[in-house]
């Protein structure tokens, strides 16, 4: 497998110039004789559509959603980090960069970050420019905050909806290309397959998710835009429909797949409260500002906690770390949950809670400041438990959130497999073993905006495709059947236990054992546990309906397929890296104080895994691209 | 794991094969129902059932499920999205019901919103009425420094307030002539309010609602239904909004 990087050569903070200087381009005439797929329409995909569209390229884009304003990036929440040092607190593109590189514990590409933290600053001026009603201060500037893991306010936001406005921005700039004729948009499509020819991405196959045809597209470049596969956890804080089986099917025709073992578990999000529940709500970590965690001392203590006494509370967050208290990063924060609750002292109905009381504040601020504050947190969080905030702690634990593991790119962002791009939470580049708050935005809209228009016009001009290529062709053939074949073997199965509960299985094995710690012993048994759901899966799924017709359950099926796949993929990531770093936390490597201690001697890699079948077991081969960082000193993180 | 206690519903669903078969409302009882259950989820359990008995699942959209992607879509009782205020289908929880409770779910309802299956509409006629002019013309890496275009505060919280419609089509299920004039007019009413998007005003209102028309949906009578059921309470001032600034552009020469 060709990992060769791409990385230009010069100082870091010029290498993006100099490759734009010495990349080649596509003379406006030509574009329009170029077809560029974009699958997926969330803050990447739209970004690239839409730019791509507005250079003269046609673009062909799918989602799965029934409109391309739905995807997942509306969810998000708190906000975009940029270098504009607009207050004046000695914010730099440096300094964004090499927090993002430390938060990430320094195992990403270091030319990577540094681009992303340039761009920044561009992504603010376009989405102002597309009318983003961003928050204002009295004089009509922009206003800002301060997020987590950073010293300096650098984080732009829309209320708690910054993720929706930035995903509107980028639709509308898209449904403007569409509206023009650029832009050729099919909603409710899945895309099941990567098409290549002569070894490049030549199309797609995708099924109609209203009729069930399998269609054919045809492209001379591929962009893939799919987002994270938090959902192989079955619960997780991503929407329903989020899968992997794009990036997963690239995968399986050969594109490497990065570091599967890096997974964002976010702290602050409401408990399961049963086995039906079918997804975990965030609560925005700003919480933590005010909020008190706490568990109570005595793991048999069943009384209401407003009646458990002061010094019967433990705070454990403020006792083991004085120094950030409450305050420490996401990754501290919640393998620290699983601790108290893996000793017993969990709080609710399932003991997989822990308290977060704002007694204290309301006492010191009065009610009605922390209802400015949290008003509307506070609502949700009634609104879904039943419980009023207020008048008693929240119950809150940890839940999966996001994935900096995917696709391995080089700089331009492609594959190994030429002509497949990939961008956004679906590829792996910037954000290392931990993403710090406020910086998926940032990364799915340079991505799209700024660097695949580029990169995109660098491979055309130099291809070479063969211009005699249709969709007749016996790649498109072999391809169309593979996902035909793959949905009558689903359907086939005619078994009597359904998708969901599989899903779930695979999700409790995931979250046990390849979730906040991770140990030899329990990988191992994860590896066995998730090939014997698979073959069981295999014999025994219950799939409804037909495929001729609209089918949830059928989409559902093929999607937890490859989750069976992947999960293992990632648990055998994770035993490989024996080390711990950033979210990956081996229990083997830890320092004294329980943060993750690197190796960085062996283990300063991506690794990236090349599929080569699956017989009982997944087969894949590991391959390695040595990091390297020639411009900042490798540091162990403390946040004591 | 110890679990809440459960309670039985009655439920009446809207069952349609496809776009050109005749539906009708289908009855099923649900006993495994408890607190704590989202809307959404008391159909999942409700789906796990009818397939454990060879039946074939109820479809229904549904995707993000905290209430910000506007997929859900459910005519609960008679009310779009249910009976209680700024909340989606899937924020609704089932503690808003008691044991032995009837609830009628059927889908949102619309000449412009045909159904696919079930409770699954076709909502693409939104998509085209933001084609139509619901963006501000600027292409990627044209943009000026972001700071050099001031936008008053309270313009651009207003502009906010509009621009966090979800696009589920509540306002549309609820108007009796089915109009979409609420979702429209919250795109206008964001856009136009912004320095940004001042120099297409009048070309983009009257295209969108020339569009809008075009769909088949109904006229506004100002019953205000839509403000009603809005997720996000988005205010009936839009519409107002939008007409007056319909009839600048038809004075200025721009459609109409």
């Amino acid at each position: 497998m060709n990992l060769e990087s791409k990385v230009p050569d010069g100082p870091l903070e010029q290498k993006w110039e100099k490759h734009l200087n010495d990349i080649k381009l596509v003379a406006p005439n030509n574009k329009r004789k170029h077809n560029v797929i974009v699958v997926g329409t969330g803050l990447a995909g739209g970004a690239a559509a839409a730019s791509l569209a507005e250079l003269g390229y046609n673009v062909t884009s799918f989602c799965i959603q029934d409109s391309a304003r739905r995807a997942h990036s509306i969810a998000a929440q708190g906000g975009i980090n940029a270098a504009k040092n607009y207050p004046n607190d000695g914010d730099t593109i440096w300094r964004l960069f090499y927090d993002t590189i430390k938060g990430g514990d320094y195992r990403s590409r270091e030319s990577n970050t540094y681009r992303l933290a340039q761009i920044s600053n561009e992504i603010i001026d376009q989405a102002v420019a597309q009318g983003v009603p961003f928050a204002r201060e009295y004089g009509g500037l922009l206003a800002n905050r301060s997020f987590g893991g950073a010293q300096v306010s650098r984080t732009f936001y829309a209320r708690g909806q910054t993720g929706q406005q930035l995903l509107l921005g980028a639709y509308q700039a898209m449904m403007r290309q569409t509206n023009n004729g650029n832009i050729d948009l099919h909603t409710r499509h899945e895309m099941l397959d990567l098409v290549t020819i002569d070894g490049k991405a030549r199309g797609i196959i995708t099924r109609d998710l209203v009729s069930g045809e399998i269609k054919r597209w045809m492209a001379d470049a591929v962009v893939l835009c799919t987002g994270g596969y938090g959902n192989v956890f079955y619960l997780s804080t991503n929407a329903k429909n989020s899968n992997v089986t794009a990036a997963w099917r690239c995968h399986k025709r050969g594109a490497g797949f990065a570091n599967p073992c890096y997974v964002q578990i976010h702290p602050t999000c409401i408990p399961v409260s049963g086995d039906y529940q079918s997804k975990l709500t965030l609560m925005s970590e700003s919480l933590r500002n005010d909020g008190r965690v706490w568990v109570p001392k005595d793991k048999d203590d069943d009384r209401h906690p407003n009646d458990i006494p002061e010094e019967e509370r433990y705070y454990y967050l403020e006792e083991k770390y004085p120094a950030f208290g409450n305050l420490v990063p996401r990754d501290v924060a919640s393998r620290n949950a699983k601790i108290v609750s893996d000793e017993g002292m969990g709080v609710g109905p399932t003991g997989k809670a822990v308290y977060l009381d704002f007694r204290d504040a309301i006492e010191r601020e009065g009610e009605k400041a922390i209802s400015e504050k949290y008003g509307n947190l506070f609502d949700m969080y009634e609104n879904i438990t039943g419980d009023n905030p207020y008048e008693q702690p929240m119950r809150i634990f940890p839940a999966v959130h996001y994935t900096m593991g995917g696709l391995w790119v080089d700089y331009n962002l492609m594959s190994n497999i030429p002509g497949l791009f990939v961008a956004g939470e679906a590829n792996f580049s910037d954000h290392g073993a931990n993403r710090l708050g406020a910086s998926a935005l940032m990364q799915g809209l340079s991505d799209g905006y700024f660097i695949i228009p580029y990169t995109i016009g660098n491979y055309i001009a130099d291809a070479e495709l063969d211009g005699d290529v249709d969709t007749k062709h016996k790649a498109f053939d072999e391809a169309a059947e593979n996902a035909q074949s793959h949905i009558d073997k689903l359907l086939g199965v005619q078994g009597d236990k359904s998708v969901v509960e599989f899903h779930r299985e695979l999700g409790k094995i995931m979250w046990d054992k390849v979730g906040i710690a991770r140990n030899e012993e329990g990988l191992k048994k994860a590896i066995e546990e998730i090939q014997a759901l698979r073959d069981e899966f295999w014999q025994n799924v219950r799939v409804p309906g037909e495929a001729a017709n609209y089918n949830k359950y059928l989409e559902f099926a093929g999607r937890v397929a490859d989750f069976l796949e992947l999960g293992e993929l990632m648990a055998k990531d994770a035993l490989h890296r024996d080390e711990s770093a950033g979210c990956h936390l081996r229990e083997e490597h830890q320092t004294e104080e329980g943060e993750a201690l690197r190796n960085d001697e062996d283990y300063s890699y991506v690794a990236t895994w090349e599929y080569q079948g699956v017989n009982g077991q997944l087969q894949e081969k590991l391959n390695k691209e040595n990091l390297e960082f020639e411009f900042v000193e490798l540091k162990q993180r403390s946040y004591k | 794991m110890i679990m809440a206690d459960t309670f039985t519903i009655y439920l009446k669903i809207w069952r349609q094969k496809g776009p050109n078969q005749s539906g009708k409302l289908v009855d099923y009882t649900l006993d495994t129902v408890n607190e704590h259950m989202s809307f959404l989820e008391m159909l999942d359990v409700l789906n796990e059932q009818i397939m454990q008995e060879d039946g074939d699942p109820i479809e229904f959209d549904y995707d993000c499920r905290e209430g910000i992607c506007g997929s859900c879509d459910l005519m609960i009782d008679g009310r779009a999205h249910g009976p209680k205020a700024m909340t989606c289908s899937c924020q609704l929880h089932m503690r808003n019901y008691k044991d032995g409770d009837t609830i009628t779910v059927e889908p949102f309802r619309a000449k412009a919103f045909p159904v696919i299956k079930d409770l699954v509409v076709d909502r693409s006629a939104f998509d085209r009425i933001i084609e139509a002019g619901g963006y501000v013309s600027v292409k990627t890496g044209a943009a000026p420094d972001a700071n050099a275009i001031l936008v008053d505060k309270e313009d651009a919280d207003t502009a906010f307030d509009y621009a966090t419609c979800i696009g589920c089509g509540a306002c549309v299920a609820a108007c009796p002539n089915s109009s979409a004039s609420l979702f429209t007019g919250a795109k206008l009413a964001h856009l136009n309010r912004m320095p940004q998007g001042e120099p297409e005003r009048h070309e983009r209102t009257a295209a969108m609602v020339e569009q809008m028309e075009e769909e088949g949906f109904g006229d506004c009578s100002n019953f205000a239904e839509c403000e009603a059921v809005c997720p996000k309470g988005i205010s009936i001032s839009a519409i107002a909004e939008m007409r007056r600034n319909y009839m600048k552009a038809a004075l200025a020469g721009d459609g109409a």
